[in-house]
């Protein structure tokens, strides 16, 4: 089974960002990098259905050059092969233009089966997945907490929400956004490091025919709807102050 | 015109679907008082359609095809890629469920048009409505304008508009149907019926205080320690995301948009940043406490009371002063 996964690279979760003079996006010059979290499940299980079923795996990310630390780090995990979509745009832009840039660059390949996580920590679309899905001409589904391929068949769990789930049957090929812990990851091995070292990075200019359809004109620091008091002292002190104000106060406890 | 594609299940309508009214109330105000239809999709509607006849809008329109029952995304796709291009609207609008989330961005791209997911708020930028969304895990809230053609869609957070905000007509808006032609030979995904895991043993909607931990607890062996708070206060143990995908809670003590949703007199927070994905699921809480070495995390802007610092040092100091 041919397997693509998409992985996008996204500022470490606990950098605060920090907003640009024209308030349109971040200063991430000083900005950690890693694989967005979701992205590592989908990886995880592309690697696990290989496992069972045989077949490659292939990374798949658009952005700028540093892109190819989780690149490397996706093939040192165990997937085959990777395609990188060069775009310096493609950090900041909405979920078309990344889908088409990603399509355009695939579209040879005739993925069977496409995973991505199920949305990004960054701008978190929660997109990407199922417009490259159309773009590409396969049915999808999203949120999925577990894969079985039979033959040219493909049956997912899906989640729906507050406790509830289902299973969706398809053919194959298909994509599937995959939710956060699907699967226990694993991490990559010394041996793995190495080896990763000598994969194939096929290198694609993004065409630029897809352009975002929507702009960020204003960013700031989200309003408060609630005054928050906070409360200082020494741990002693701002627990026992805590105490007080929930019982007086709040009257949440007794 | 103003589309809202109400969300409904096995005939009940989803209360998302009121905050959408009022959310497209709101819009239709800003825009030049654009008159609003509501379309409802599904096997039988007849309820559902009814309820929605009470709102304020020009017209409910159903769309009843047994191809639509139960859901899909091709056949929900298909059926809106037609009523949208027959009824023209200039904006079609969604709650932002998991539902829509499915098959929305889907819609977007058959009809090649701008989508923006998640919306908050409606803000105003170059004489143009912009739609307010949060980004960065919540740390920053983003004006966006959309560009290109209409139609434009745009999905609402729960909660975002209150429902009962939505505005009631003086009379029933009238109910009509509209004709759609799906191909059921074209619809590709077939579902079972939904289901639950396992009996809930936990059932964190009646507790009236709850102490819950995220990332912050950093390992399996702390958990004891958030117990003990629990404990001291007469609360249940819940948790976010991330504690319940690792395995260390259950994860029917899951809050968020994907577990539970909870509104307890008392919510306290340990080491939970306030994900969108969390909050959705606790901000109605009667009273938030969030403790957190993080200044900037999220969960303080929901917060009544906050504590900037060390659970592992405070929370032993709040046990202890609980028991005095």
């Amino acid at each position: 089974m041919k397997i693509a996964v998409c992985i996008k690279q996204v500022p470490a979760r606990d950098w605060q960002p920090r907003v640009n003079e024209s308030r349109t996006w971040v200063r991430d010059e000083d900005a950690a990098f890693e694989m967005n979290e979701p992205d590592a499940y989908a990886l995880e299980e592309g690697l696990r259905l290989k496992g069972r079923h045989g077949g490659e795996v292939v990374v798949c990310s658009a952005g700028p050059s540093r892109v190819s630390h989780v690149i490397r780090e996706a093939l040192a995990r165990g997937a085959d092969r990777a395609i990188h979509v060069e775009s310096d745009g493609a950090a900041s832009a909405d979920a078309f233009e990344v889908a088409g840039a990603l399509a355009e660059a695939m579209s040879g390949e005739s993925f069977d089966l496409v995973l991505t996580g199920l949305q990004s920590d960054d701008q978190g679309f929660a997109q990407t997945g199922v417009v490259l899905a159309e773009r590409l001409g396969v049915p999808h589904a999203t949120i999925i907490m577990e894969v079985k391929v039979d033959g040219g068949a493909l049956r997912v769990k899906r989640e729906l929400e507050g406790g509830w789930f289902q299973w969706v049957a398809m053919p194959l090929p298909a994509l599937l956004t995959i939710q956060s812990g699907i699967n226990q990851l694993r991490y990559a091995t010394l041996k793995g490091i190495m080896a990763a070292k000598k994969k194939d990075i096929r290198k694609v200019a993004a065409s630029g025919a897809h352009r975002s359809r929507q702009r960020i004109v204003n960013l700031y620091a989200p309003k408060k709807t609630k005054q928050t008091q906070l409360i200082g002292g020494t741990p002693a002190e701002a627990a026992r102050e805590l105490v007080k104000r929930l019982r007086d106060e709040a009257r949440a406890i007794d | 015109m103003i589309l809202v594609v109400a969300e409904q299940r096995d005939g009940r309508l989803n209360r998302a679907s009121w905050e959408v009214v009022a959310a497209a109330q709101r819009l239709a105000a800003k825009t030049g008082g654009a008159p609003i239809k509501v379309a409802l999709l599904g096997g039988d509607l007849a309820a559902a359609a009814g309820e929605l006849s009470a709102a304020a809008v020009a017209e409910v329109l159903t769309v009843e095809q047994a191809a639509l029952e139960p859901y899909t995304a091709d056949g929900f796709v298909a059926a809106l890629a037609q009523l949208v291009a027959g009824q023209a609207p200039t904006y079609v609008l969604f709650p932002h469920t998991y539902l829509a989330r499915d098959f929305v961005p889907k819609l977007a791209a058959r009809l090649d048009r701008a989508l923006v997911a998640d919306v908050v708020s409606l803000a105003e930028a170059d004489g143009t409505v912009a739609f307010t969304r949060l980004i960065f895990q919540g740390k920053l809230a983003a004006d966006v304008v959309l560009e290109g053609e209409a139609p434009y869609l745009v999905t609402f957070q729960a909660g975002a508009f209150s429902a009962d905000l939505a505005e009631r007509g003086a009379s029933p808006a009238p109910v009509s149907r509209a004709d759609v032609t799906i191909d059921a030979a074209l619809i590709r995904q077939k579902p079972e019926a939904p289901f639950r895991e396992a009996k809930q043993a936990v059932d964190l909607s009646q507790a009236q205080r709850i102490v819950a931990v995220g990332r912050g607890i950093r390992a399996r062996d702390q958990l004891p320690l958030a117990e003990a708070l629990a404990k001291a206060l007469g609360a249940e143990l819940a948790a976010s995301r991330p504690i319940c995908d690792a395995g260390w809670l259950p994860i029917e003590r899951q809050v968020g948009s994907s577990g539970q949703t909870v509104a307890p007199k008392l919510y306290l927070a340990l080491g939970v940043s306030g994900a969108i994905q969390h909050a959705v699921g606790m901000k109605a809480s009667k009273t938030i406490v969030a403790i957190n070495k993080d200044a900037e995390a999220p969960m303080f802007e929901l917060a009544d009371y906050g504590i900037v610092g060390d659970l592992f040092e405070v929370v032993p100091a709040l046990i202890k002063e609980l028991q005095r």
